[in-house]
């Protein structure tokens, strides 16, 4: 029975006897998701073999696209996304972590719960969804509205002259709307695991509600809206659809971010079916492989950083 | 005025403006709806829309859409989205219990991982993956493959969210079934998963409504069908698929019908998040009872 020295261990554990057949089958099946990650990678990175030989780093530092002579750099795609989640990143964030901030309020749960649900449909929103209310909605509106006014008064300023109807801003402008919900519904969470004595003691010192908010609960729930926007960072380096029908593919690093640009996921969008030879569809699955691996890093890096921030949450509440 | 006075309009204002960028997100919201609305409503309303399939475009100017529609992609979209679910609802339903009752065993914590990472996935590679493994070896697109891209979309989801609602199972429940004897598998899966049931649905309807609307694994998978084709071993056409290739092409029938079916896409998409909401509040309310 009782074996020396054994603590009282959770039920679970009980399962670690060998007769636990259940176990090693819902183990084996459960396998199957970390399995197709690897064979997604493994895949990707065998078919773009082709391109990898041939242009080895140099394929991500250069800027041509050519399928007629087969030469291949990711440069301008790589910057194009980038530059487009950035810029996403700098219009959601103020906003999202402001909506995060009233949502986590108590009190008048019905009007904030109408709010919530609002936010949390942006995100059921299809891509393509977007993609087309942006290209006939938005991009034009901004293009007359924001675009022409903006660069008038800024000329001689070269990113922000030459508007055009398709390009980088209005890119990063559907962007910005499709990650705000990853930040708030995240943010939120962080900030209302900021545990009660602090917001309570900075009350009972005499602070306000700004004070309250800036100097205590944003501070401590630092980490966690950092991984937060890491995360939709993640989210707006793989958005496809939407950024492809807007962004103008043109495969240029452009001089203003008015300016038509590509993304990877959107050169491949638009460019995959149609590729034909060996290097030309092998430099696209690297531009995916790119892309892929870029993703995996930033996720992985915000998934440490938000589960650290609510354990620690959780163990000095 | 005094320093606090100062204080005090500060705080307020500071607050007046954070509700005002709240407002402000969800503006987006009201726009994309309504120009969906708009715009998509003189396609929908003529039956024809949801059971013929596309018409060539005629211009400058043709009677509207008379006569063309998507029933093809409706079609194309339920069969895939089904097949998906197949695939993904047991596996990932197993997955979840498997992260939620061994959630102390080493590995579940890289499933976890695994999972969260995958969700984090562009779809796009997704596509490019599925591709080269399903499309290229038997040398055509078709339905099936688009279904497997759909289905490693919806695994993590249903995974992930199967493990929130099993965790939220008290204890007793399962204490109660193992000191009756019954084994694990039969704790597990005929006590634990029934009583979480309306979590796992969520997680479902969750999956189910976000493989609708992709669009990205589907382009060189499924790839699209200018004819109803109910085979899906062949190349199918889907209502996202629809509404991203016709919304690029130049004539304005085609854009008509593209807004057509993005406003058939967001009310499915939207309807099914809030039935999955009004699930998700019952399965609150059943555990709350436990």
């Amino acid at each position: 029975m009782a074996v020396a020295g054994a603590e009282a261990r959770p039920v679970a554990a009980v399962s670690r006897r060998p007769g636990d057949p259940f176990r090693r089958v819902v183990g084996l099946v459960a396998t199957l998701v970390p399995a197709a990650l690897l064979l997604i990678i493994l895949t990707l990175l065998q078919q773009a073999g082709p391109a990898i030989k041939q242009f080895g780093l140099r394929f991500l530092v250069t800027s041509e696209w050519n399928p007629v002579t087969d030469s291949f750099g990711a440069l301008p795609a790589i910057f194009g996304t980038v530059g487009t989640a950035f810029l996403a990143l700098a219009i959601a964030l103020p906003v999202g972590v402001a909506v995060a901030v009233i949502l986590a309020e108590p009190g008048q749960t019905r009007i904030r719960g109408v709010l919530g649900t609002g936010i949390e449909l942006l995100a059921a929103i299809p891509s393509v969804v977007y993609g087309i209310w942006a290209l006939y909605v938005l991009a034009p509106w901004t293009y007359e509205h924001l675009e022409i006014p903006i660069s008038t008064h800024a000329a001689g300023i070269g990113w922000l002259g030459d508007p055009a109807v398709r390009g980088l801003l209005n890119a990063a402008l559907v962007l910005a709307v499709m990650i705000l919900p990853t930040l708030t519904a995240i943010s939120r969470d962080v900030i209302r695991a900021v545990p009660r004595g602090l917001k309570e003691n900075a009350i009972a010192l005499g602070a306000t509600w700004w004070e309250t908010t800036w100097r205590v609960i944003l501070p401590s729930a630092r980490a966690g809206i950092f991984g937060a926007t890491i995360l939709a960072l993640g989210r707006a380096l793989g958005e496809t659809i939407a950024v492809t029908m807007v962004i103008g593919n043109a495969y240029v690093i452009p001089h203003s971010i008015f300016q038509p640009a590509y993304t990877l996921a959107s050169v491949v969008a638009n460019e995959f079916t149609e590729a034909t030879g060996t290097i030309y569809p092998a430099a696209l699955i690297e531009l995916g492989l790119v892309l892929i691996l870029v993703t995996l890093v930033v996720n992985v890096f915000a998934l440490i950083l938000v589960h650290s921030t609510s354990r620690e949450a959780r163990l000095t509440a | 005025m005094n320093r606090n006075d100062r204080r005090r309009v500060s705080s307020r204002a500071w607050l007046g403006l954070m509700y005002l960028l709240t407002v402000l997100a969800l503006i987006p919201l009201a726009l994309v709806l309504w120009f969906t609305i708009a715009k998509g409503l003189p396609s929908v309303i003529h039956p024809q829309f949801f059971f013929n399939a596309e018409l060539p475009p005629c211009e400058p100017k043709c009677p509207a859409v008379s006569g063309a529609g998507v029933g093809h992609a409706i079609v194309g979209t339920g069969v895939m989205v089904g097949l998906a679910s197949l695939m993904a609802i047991p596996i990932g339903v197993l997955c979840g219990i498997y992260l939620a009752e061994y959630s102390i065993a080493r590995w579940s914590a890289w499933v976890r991982l695994a999972c969260d990472v995958l969700v984090g996935t562009p779809s796009i590679a997704i596509g490019l993956f599925v591709y080269a493994f399903l499309v290229v070896p038997f040398h055509h697109f078709s339905g099936y493959s688009g279904a497997v891209a759909l289905a490693i979309l919806m695994l993590p989801i249903i995974a992930r969210t199967t493990e929130g609602a099993v965790s939220l199972i008290p204890n007793g429940l399962r204490e109660s079934g193992l000191a009756l004897g019954l084994p694990r598998w039969r704790v597990s899966l005929q006590l634990i998963l029934p009583a979480a049931a309306p979590g796992v649905i969520t997680g479902a309807l969750l999956a189910v409504a976000r493989a609708g609307g992709e669009t990205a694994p589907l382009l060189f998978t499924a790839f699209g069908a200018h004819l109803l084709v109910l085979n899906p071993n062949q190349a199918m056409q889907a209502l996202p698929v629809t509404v991203f290739r016709y919304a690029l092409l130049p004539y304005k029938s085609l854009q008509a019908q593209a807004w057509g079916a993005a406003l058939v896409l967001i009310v499915l998409v939207l309807a099914i998040n809030l039935i999955s909401r009004w699930v998700l509040r019952r399965q609150i309310a059943l555990a709350g009872q436990l």
